[in-house]
């Protein structure tokens, strides 16, 4: 068990120093002019080496390689190319904002995919399912800024008009946090509701044929203790799996949903970035995500192995 | 010598001689899909897409408005709003006097052109990959497959945007080649690893061992004995594939890193409109149905190209 858990977080750094390389190597072969952006278009060329110095760009790469991987050892991500502020301080400012809209639209996607899926397995072929088998497609083909602009349109002047305050850049989170969550919440979750459906539905297809299942019946046990007690508790199994893994993914694809709702997230942080040129910072949050990324996916593995000591042996 | 000598009982010499046409996979898969209303459908719509998109030109022409130009007197009423559909622009003009309709078929050329590309050089990719990795195993399996996993681990939008901006690709041409390789990239990991569990158990089989045993060597096993096993799971796997890049297309151009201005897509379309929409309906309804009719045709087909190729699996509920 300790060896597999070890090999797992070895695997996991070679995973981050990797793609920290790669990031690196972009940055290197990039033919934007760094000292440009900073400097701007009228700075002198004496301005422009000095600020190539203070970067430590006159250095060989091999040394601003080195220089570059101990900072970020010690958890320097460097700092913007606009303001100067360091990136982790600007990353730790939008975090809550994104985490909250993940973690608000996880809670709506595994619920209502975990209720639907269940209730489409256990009416199979009803019209239900097949109105659920319809929804999954269309929630499958819809992209996430489409759902979120769709929304947008359909809802703001009437959330507005009830007083509904989703639309405030300006004030911090906890105020009429609801109200403002709402909206992306919904947009986030939609498709992937139909995806937990489609996994929900499938496992607890998998489950209900199984030989155990025919014998609880046989014994006597009511159909709902059947589906909940025994059905329901090993096809959750891989759904919570997806769940972990996709809960660290989604952190780096709210970009979108943050952007349409006016949200101070990281994702609005990075679009910010995109207009401005500034690199450093898009970097950090690129190497942030894929830290929760890793993170998230040791997590599942080693409880999994708990749970299943099969896995280990893989 | 004829039958009723040998079988007179069984074939009456005044019968017909029946004959049962043997007919190819192909053939069968073929009566199968036909059966499927909406993959028949489904290949309608994506034939009169393909159909819009290639009459572009023809639409600008007609209407006498090409894609990158501005019409502010026809196009925007006094208060500078874009006006709706009308006898003069169609599906109407957006927020800068250009005509929607004339925009939304060559967004469909960019939706077409990245997603079918994209989802075809991944494949090809996958396959190698995954083939190589499963067939020859030992240390090359453990470096492909880790190398598919690391990229399965990058957060695909973020890197993808970093590209974008390191590289500040201007052109038009540059950057729909950089959004193709982009996406195919991202793409191929969960295809080859798909592959490699495929090959790894077609290696087992009793067929290999059999063409092993006549003496043929790895590469004529890879080729003849395991590749055309492979046929129908990337068929489905690459049909699957073409709505997901079209997505993602639209979601980097949505962002501004996709496909450059002032080539249009519809992505760039719904971004750019997106202040006006209270007012301009049809700058979010065109290229948002465009799209969701597009990925949505793409995925019966490819639903339909399943069930057609694997007999076994059946879409509608319960096979259990």
């Amino acid at each position: 068990m300790t060896r597999f858990v070890i090999r797992r977080l070895l695997y996991a750094i070679l995973v981050l120093w990797l793609v920290s390389t790669l990031v690196f190597v972009f940055l290197h072969v990039s033919p934007v002019p760094v000292e440009r952006v900073i400097g701007g278009p009228r700075a002198t060329t004496d301005t422009l080496e000095q600020i190539r110095r203070n970067l430590g760009l006159d250095e060989p790469v091999i040394v601003q390689y080195w220089d570059f991987l101990k900072r970020l050892v010690q958890g320097d991500l460097g700092d913007s190319y606009i303001n100067g502020t360091p990136v982790t301080d600007l990353i730790a400012n939008r975090l809550p904002t994104t985490l909250w809209l993940v973690l608000g639209a996880g809670v709506v996607w595994f619920v209502g995919g975990v209720v639907t899926g269940v209730l489409s397995a256990t009416r199979a072929r009803s019209l239900w399912d097949r109105a659920v088998t319809v929804f999954v497609l269309v929630g499958l083909s819809t992209p996430p800024f489409v759902m979120a602009l769709i929304l947008l349109f359909l809802f703001s002047t009437k959330l507005s008009e009830a007083g509904f305050r989703f639309f405030e850049a300006g004030p911090p989170l906890q105020e009429h946090f609801f109200q403002r969550m709402i909206l992306p919440w919904a947009a986030l979750a939609f498709l992937m509701v139909a995806m937990y459906t489609r996994l929900t539905r499938g496992a607890m297809l998998d489950v209900l044929g199984e030989d155990y299942i025919r014998t609880a019946r046989a014994k006597g046990v009511t159909e709902r203790r059947v589906v909940y007690r025994h059905g329901l508790r090993s096809a959750l199994t891989p759904v919570v799996t997806q769940f972990g893994i996709d809960l660290g993914a989604l952190i780096g694809s709210t970009i979108v949903t943050e952007k349409v709702f006016g949200l101070q997230g990281v994702g609005q942080l990075v679009y910010q970035s995109i207009a401005l040129g500034d690199t450093p910072v898009i970097i950090g949050v690129t190497l942030m995500v894929t830290l929760f990324v890793i993170v998230a996916n040791l997590v599942v593995d080693v409880g999994y192995s708990f749970l299943d000591p099969r896995v280990r042996l893989a | 010598m004829s039958y009723s000598e040998l079988e007179p009982d069984i074939i009456p010499a005044d019968a017909e001689p029946v004959r049962v046409q043997g007919r190819t996979p192909f053939q069968l898969a073929w009566s199968r899909f036909r059966r499927d209303r909406l993959a028949v459908a489904s290949i309608a719509v994506l034939a009169l897409m393909v159909l819009f998109a290639a009459l572009a030109p023809v639409w600008a022409s007609w209407t006498g408005h090409p894609y990158d130009q501005t019409f502010p007197k026809t196009g925007l009423d006094p208060d500078g709003l874009p006006k709706g559909p009308s006898g003069d622009f169609w599906l109407g003009a957006d927020q800068l006097g250009r005509d929607v309709l004339v925009r939304s078929a060559y967004g469909a050329r960019i939706s077409l052109v990245v997603g079918v590309c994209a989802a075809v050089l991944a494949s090809i990719a996958g396959v190698l990959v995954g083939t190589l990795a499963g067939f020859v195993g030992g240390v090359l399996d453990t470096v492909l497959a880790r190398l598919m996993d690391i990229t399965l681990a990058l957060p695909y939008l973020l890197v993808a945007i970093m590209l974008a901006t390191t590289f500040q690709i201007s052109s038009v041409g540059a950057s729909l080649t950089m959004t193709i390789l982009v996406i195919a990239f991202f793409s191929f990991a969960a295809f080859g690893r798909i592959i490699r569990g495929q090959v790894m158990s077609l290696k087992q089989k009793e067929f290999v061992e059999a063409a092993r045993s006549l003496g043929a060597s790895n590469v004529r096993i890879m080729l003849v004995d395991v590749l055309p096993n492979l046929v129908a799971q990337v068929t489905v796997l690459t049909s699957l594939l073409i709505p997901t890049s079209i997505v993602f297309e639209a979601t980097l151009s949505f962002l501004g890193v996709g496909v450059r201005l002032p080539m249009p897509s519809w992505g760039s379309m719904l971004g750019e409109g997106s202040d006006v929409f209270q007012t301009a309906w049809w700058l979010l309804i065109v290229p948002g149905v465009l799209l969701l009719l597009t990925t949505l045709s793409f995925n019966l087909l490819g639903d339909g190209i399943r069930d057609a190729l694997d007999p076994r699996g059946d879409r509608v509920a319960g096979r259990k």
